[in-house]
């Protein structure tokens, strides 16, 4: 809805602490999503939290790189974002970058971010811990994890 | 009652450890207090303005007499002897230390509780009728959809930085006692036209700066896509309420904005996706669920009507106990509302004492209610005098549900810090005036409802009578508030015109009563004289 200004698409954010893919890490800069829409050849996408991947579906296929921006960790619509894309068969590289931190890493891989570039390096000791915490899930998202409804009736 | 297996118990004690990790990473200087905060929010940790407030979930306000005595135990140990039971049927302590928190969640997790999501920005408890599985009038137990929704709200990986916090209730009769329509969403269990069990479901409702019901948006959403349609729900909120102003980012206004009907087309636009994603749970689930609320073993032929020949065990009777869908049963309230008393506070000792009394008189089982009572939902009628004999002793005995001396009033300026006035001093001196002058005993039904501010904690705006705290120049002063219903009769109070001091709304308050007193007709409560007299009678009486 209202904020879509434009932020800083600086090189900082571009350095991928954390990658949870085996392919090659594309060497492309993503665009904004209105640039992306306008550019037929464009490969790599930034969405910001007021940008509505509802947008992209229609392009999937060209998609190599989505880049989703948290300009500040409380604000939670790119979780939405990552699990939407990833529902509509996204399979591409899905970078969580900016205001990113060890407590929020677990629920981004559930949604769907296989990498992560933030703004401040995280401890990678407790990046373990905090991705292994947990051994269930109450409820399916966009990974793998089996929901404890389904183990307890098989 | 639910009882967690090998899985739910592992989430709880999972996040022990995590907590207790993130306030190691705290004290240490790794995390910063604005990164701590939502952290510690997600967990019920506020700061308030002595000490740390610590609130405890009690999903739907069920709670077994094991529960009751741990949480009598936290308030001994942790906190200076008492709790305070609040408006969404969870527990607070108030002066709480850091440094125990890791502890005071582990001793939560022996006994199958935890403060998971009781505040930040996420799905937090749920509530429901606290006469679920008792009341005479209830269509099915609510409780098995709220259980089956707690879990699928624990630890949603989507939803856990909304644009602000997401209050969801779940009732299953016509009743409304859980003032479900203004929640974030409104579920209402019920039978469509072929007799099948479905799902209502009102979002948008809420009361804060800007209250309002939660309209309708689907009549009917089959038992086996609840969870779907909730999910649906709550993604077209994460994705388009506001984050601009945080005032403006719950779901009401969100559902204000875009008008109920674009909201309610999106989330079905979203609800066809989600269904193709396979994301409901087996309606097995359901089932085991509901296995844990089958009814206790009832006795039969009981007595169905107790010896009224002590007035003031008949008095309780008739303001405290309601119909139990079983012959020779009944519900009964045990007040936190003595006159004087500090609202919903409950001591160690009287908490101890209502585990007992659950154990020996209601088959190991309570409630918290939103107007922050304690209910025994199965008690035998003709066991009830020795319960209220034990119940009086303890200062619990008070005969004043949904009277006037049965207030809800927020914490306020002596503990909140967002406060602009002191609620409980008000609700003391109202509850002390109307006892005091035996107005008290003749007005009937009357519900009040105090918030120290707008941010509405005490459901001014729900309350036949309501009061807002409210700074004019430095100086705390109280707005007077009428014609509002949380029930099925739902309304939003309007306010009468300018403040008054604390004395001045005390006598604001009794000058209403008994303009009502005078004028009422045959059975009509405060609220019904109201709405056939309208504003202008009451504010003629008030400013003359
Ligand atoms: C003492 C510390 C407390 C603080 C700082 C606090 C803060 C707030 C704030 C800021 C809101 C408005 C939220 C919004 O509209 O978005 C709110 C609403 C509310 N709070 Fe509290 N609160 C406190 C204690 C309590 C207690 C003790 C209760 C229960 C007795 C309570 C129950 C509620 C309820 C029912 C609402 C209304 C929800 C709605 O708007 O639909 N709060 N609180
Ligand atoms: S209504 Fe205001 S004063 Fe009362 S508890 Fe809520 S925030 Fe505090």
């Amino acid at each position: 809805m209202a904020d879509r200004n434009p932020v800083d698409l600086g090189t900082g954010r571009d350095d991928v602490q954390l990658r949870f893919r085996s392919d090659e890490q594309a060497g492309i800069a993503a665009v904004t999503v209105d640039s992306f829409l306008d550019q037929p050849d464009a490969e790599a996408v930034r969405i910001e939290p007021g940008d509505n991947a509802l947008d992209l579906l229609p392009h999937l296929s060209r998609l190599r790189l989505v880049e989703v921006n948290f300009p500040a960790f409380t604000d939670g619509r790119g979780y939405s974002s990552a699990r939407t894309l990833r529902e509509h068969g996204y399979t591409g590289e899905l970078r969580a970058v900016g205001d990113v931190l060890v407590d929020q890493l677990r629920f981004m891989r559930r949604c769907g971010f296989d990498a992560f570039a933030p703004d401040a390096p995280i401890n990678e000791a407790d990046a373990a811990a905090a991705l292994e915490r947990f051994d269930h899930v109450y409820q399916p998202a966009a990974d793998e994890a089996v929901p404890i409804w389904t183990l307890r009736h098989g | 009652m639910y009882q967690y297996d090998q899985y739910d118990q592992a989430m709880v004690d999972a996040r022990v450890e995590e907590f207790r990790d993130q306030c190691r990473r705290r004290l240490e200087g790794t995390l910063t207090e604005d990164q701590f905060k939502p952290l510690r929010l997600q967990n019920g940790l506020y700061l308030q303005l002595h000490a740390y407030m610590l609130r405890v979930a009690i999903p739907y306000g069920t709670l077994s007499g094991k529960q009751m005595h741990a949480l009598a135990d936290i308030a001994d140990k942790y906190d200076r002897g008492y709790g305070h039971f609040t408006t969404r049927q969870n527990i607070q302590y108030n002066w709480i230390k850091l440094e125990d928190c890791g502890d005071i969640l582990a001793d939560l997790a022996k006994v199958e509780m935890h403060a998971i999501q009781t505040s930040g920005n996420c799905i937090r408890n749920i509530s429901s009728d606290q006469y679920a599985g008792a009341a005479a009038d209830e269509l099915v137990d609510p409780r098995p959809y709220a259980e089956l929704l707690r879990q699928w709200s624990s630890f949603h990986p989507e939803f856990a930085h909304l644009p602000r916090k997401f209050k969801i209730c779940v009732i299953a009769s016509e009743k409304d006692r859980a003032a479900m329509r203004l929640h974030d969403i409104g579920i209402n269990i019920v039978k469509n036209a072929e007799g099948t069990l479905g799902v209502a479901f009102y979002v948008g409702g809420g009361m804060g700066r800007t209250p309002m019901i939660a309209p309708l948006i689907r009549e009917f959403v089959p038992l086996d896509q609840m969870v779907t349609y909730s999910e649906a729900c709550l993604r077209v909120y994460n994705r388009h309420g506001r984050r601009d102003n945080k005032y403006k980012a719950r779901i009401k206004i969100l559902v204000h904005e875009m008008g109920a009907e674009e909201y309610t087309r999106q989330v079905e636009e979203e609800f066809a996706h989600l269904l193709e994603q396979d994301i409901e749970p087996p309606i097995a689930e359901l089932d085991r669920i509901r296995s844990y609320f089958q009814p206790p073993e009832f006795a039969t032929g009981l007595a169905e009507k107790a010896d009224r020949s002590d007035p003031d065990f008949a008095l309780w009777i008739d303001r405290n106990c309601s119909p139990h869908k079983v012959p020779g049963y009944v519900s009964a309230a045990i007040s936190l509302k003595p006159v004087g008393g500090i609202p919903g506070d409950a001591s160690a000792q009287q908490m101890h004492l209502m585990a007992e009394l659950a154990k020996d008189y209601s088959f190991d089982e309570c409630r918290v209610t939103h107007a922050q009572n304690i209910i025994l939902p199965h008690v035998e009628v003709g066991r009830l005098y020795e319960l209220w004999e034990k119940l009086d002793e303890a200062g619990l005995g008070t005969a004043n549900l949904d009277q006037v001396g049965d207030i809800i009033a927020c914490p306020g300026l002596d503990y909140c810090s967002l406060a602009n006035a002191r609620s409980i001093p008000v609700s003391q001196k109202i509850s002390e005036r109307f006892a005091a002058n035996g107005k008290g005993e003749l007005l009937g039904e009357l519900k009040l409802k105090i918030s120290g501010c707008i941010n509405a904690c005490g459901h001014h705006h729900a309350g036949h009578i309501g009061i807002l705290g409210v700074d004019r120049k430095g100086v705390e002063n109280y707005q007077l508030l009428l014609g509002g219903s949380e029930a099925e009769d739902v309304s939003l109070a309007k306010i009468t015109g300018p403040g008054f001091n604390e004395d001045g709304i005390v006598d604001a308050v009794e000058t209403v009563a008994d303009l009502y007193l005078e004028r009422r007709e045959d059975g009509e409560r405060f609220l019904d004289t109201y709405r056939r007299l309208g504003m202008d009678t009451f504010k003629e009486a008030l400013y003359g």
